[in-house]
């Protein structure tokens, strides 16, 4: 059976929407069918990424067609990596779900719920492991109308204008990547990626293809809330269920960033990327400016969701900033953050989704005081918190310094600057959160509330744990990436 | 509805013609333009004409809201079902010729097998749509 892993990794997911729908009458099988199957789909991606730890590749013919013709599935370093934090995170959200989603979603919709959450799920996978370019863009579209769904069932009525909102500037985005994988079939006759990179060198003088490239770049620019076409993103986030929220933080914007590494590294290729188009130029002024601008807005949020979200587009530009370096150790820089970012984020998402679950709403007026009763929730808070701004021995920590060393050994002090006052601002908004809910006193007013429930703690404090381990012992994360940037660039590297 | 007896007669008359219509292009997508899409959709169509007609209470006893719910659920199961067919029989995901031991037959037979699965599905959502905006009451 392991020569059908990488189809398994899709197909499992996919296969469990439909009948988990048809169990909507109930909400504790569906969820049950849905955590086995999350599980499973852990299982599958450690697996996979175990066979290529050593730099080979793992190639799968859908339906034996060969490729180019047919479609493949193709497993290396930097995709295998891309669904480890997919299958992750969907495990350990799956736990934290049963009860909060009872809380937030109709009982006669859970089953419908946890049917588009697989649909989003086995989108992402897809995502990850295509080798097709229209295959990514057909995925692309599973997992975001999923996500569309998932986030208009959030309780406040504005969730479905956001998620009108994000539906507007994902339809955008993805047509986008549409028309230009077009003009990539039109000037090479081909989809798959690997033959496009083999075919593109031929044709790179042409306008059809920069046209592509620049189609493709801003397409998944908006669905990975580049600034500043981040703009659906708060609201998304802000207003979703707290499962969906934890979710789709943790993971969407990375598989969009992954894309975006594929095709600038892989189709189009490091020359033609960074040397004939520059597209580090776009890149980096892009990505300082979506590190400092989110972060100040961040730090005059009221609603810690809210907050969060506008610290989640600053933490996307950290991942764009480490590409934009165009060096081996800031690409490797980008992606050991792709997971750090997914782990740490999902588990303060998570510890809000335990205060959403006892207060009902997570405005700092609202949470004033409730580290006295609710201290496991707060702490798990407070180390996550510590892990985004990048304390040392934290997840955190791992990326920033590897950032750092990759600005400096550029000779970018500036941005080496930035990225150490924005720590300090990452600080400001993380410390608001804490002040308020450590040393405010309790509203007079306030409702008795009791720590939250084992199933919602222990996965927050899983999570939480999982960034300190990795922050302590970051020997797995960087050569898992490392081994992931080979992959990208092509060519084994002296790290 | 009585009175409009040319519009009855008339759809009395198409709407068989239209759903046989569905069959063929679903059992003909194989080898001609077609396939379980486009079938799919032009099933509902004959659903929307009699719906029109004879009102949303009638057609919802032919197919009941919650029977379309599971059929767009089965007809994906279906699909996965002749996927994991191929994958249980030695060959790849929809690796069809492994299916039966003349590979060009066992083409032939997946092929319609997973067109069938989305000719269901699209059926069955395009009439949980139509249901759903047709179900609407004002002011509601």
């Amino acid at each position: 059976m392991s020569e059908h892993l990488p189809a398994l990794q899709v197909v499992i997911a996919l296969t469990a929407a439909p009948l988990v729908m048809m169990m909507n009458r109930f909400p504790r099988l569906a969820w049950g069918v849905t955590l086995v199957t999350c599980w499973a789909t852990l299982v599958v991606a450690v697996l996979l990424l175990l066979q290529v730890s050593d730099g080979s590749v793992i190639h799968y013919e859908m339906g034996g067609w060969a490729p180019p013709w047919g479609i493949e599935y193709r497993v290396d370093g930097a995709n295998a990596w891309v669904l480890l934090i997919i299958g992750l995170v969907s495990a350990v959200v799956m736990p934290f779900a049963l009860r909060s989603v009872e809380q937030e979603i109709p009982a006669d919709r859970i089953g419908l719920f946890y049917s588009a959450f697989l649909l989003a799920n086995a989108g992402l996978l897809g995502i990850a492991i295509t080798n097709d370019a229209f295959n990514i863009f057909v995925f692309f579209e599973i997992s975001a109308l999923a996500s569309y769904a998932l986030i208009a069932m959030g309780r406040d009525r504005r969730a479905m204008l956001s998620s009108y909102q994000y539906l507007i500037m994902g339809t955008v985005g993805t047509t986008f990547l549409l028309i230009g994988i077009g003009f990539l079939y039109i000037m090479t006759g081909t989809l798959n990626i690997s033959d496009l990179a083999m075919r593109l060198p031929e044709v790179t003088e042409t306008r059809t293809i920069r046209a592509a490239f620049a189609f493709i770049a801003v397409g998944i620019s908006l669905k990975l809330a580049l600034f500043p076409l981040h703009l659906w993103l708060p609201n998304a986030y802000s207003f979703a269920p707290s499962m969906v929220t934890v979710f789709l933080s943790a993971t969407a914007t990375k598989v969009a960033i992954y894309v975006l590494l594929r095709f600038i590294y892989t189709a189009f290729g490091f020359e033609f990327s960074f040397e004939e188009l520059s597209v580090a130029w776009v890149l980096m002024p892009l990505a300082l400016l979506g590190i400092i601008i989110p972060s100040v807005i961040a730090v005059f949020q009221e609603d810690v969701k809210r907050l969060l979200a506008y610290s989640s587009v600053a933490q996307v530009g950290y991942m764009i900033l480490g590409i934009s370096f165009a060096t081996a150790l800031g690409l490797m820089a980008s992606v050991v953050h792709l997971f750090n970012h997914a782990i740490t984020k999902a588990a303060l998402f998570m510890a809000v989704g335990c205060l959403v679950y006892r207060l009902g709403g997570v405005s700092l007026s609202r949470i004033a005081g409730v580290a006295e009763r609710m201290p496991w929730t707060m702490a798990a808070f407070v180390v996550a918190g510590l892990s985004l701004i990048g304390v040392p021995l934290t997840a955190g920590f791992v990326t920033k310094w590897h950032l750092l060393q990759a600005a400096l050994m550029e000779g970018l002090w500036p941005v080496a600057v930035v990225l150490l006052v924005i720590s300090l601002v990452a600080t400001v908004y993380i410390w608001k959160v804490v002040e308020a809910a450590y040393f405010r006193p309790a509203p007079e007013d306030a409702r008795e509330i009791r720590e939250a429930p084992l199933s919602l703690l222990v996965p927050t404090w899983v999570l939480t744990a999982t960034t300190i381990i990795f922050g302590v012992w970051a020997q797995f994360p960087i050569s898992a990436a490392r081994n992931a940037a080979e992959a990208l660039l092509g060519v084994p590297q002296s790290w | 509805m009585n009175r409009y007896i040319v519009l009855r007669v008339i759809s009395s008359l198409m709407i068989p013609i239209i759903l046989i219509y569905a069959f063929y292009i679903q059992f003909h997508g194989e080898y001609s333009p077609g396939g379980g899409f486009q079938a799919g959709i032009v099933f509902t169509a004959a659903f929307v004409v009699y719906t029109l007609l004879y009102g949303l209470e009638a057609a919802q006893r032919a197919i009941p809201p919650e029977a379309a719910h599971a059929l767009s659920a089965i007809g994906v199961l279906l699909f996965a079902a002749f996927g994991f067919a191929t994958m249980l029989l030695g060959g790849n995901f929809l690796e069809y010729k492994v299916l039966l031991p003349n590979d060009q037959a066992g083409e032939t037979f997946g092929i319609i097998g997973i067109e069938l699965g989305v000719g269901i599905t699209v059926a069955a959502v395009g009439l949980t749509l139509f249901y759903s905006f047709a179900g609407r009451r004002t002011g509601e």
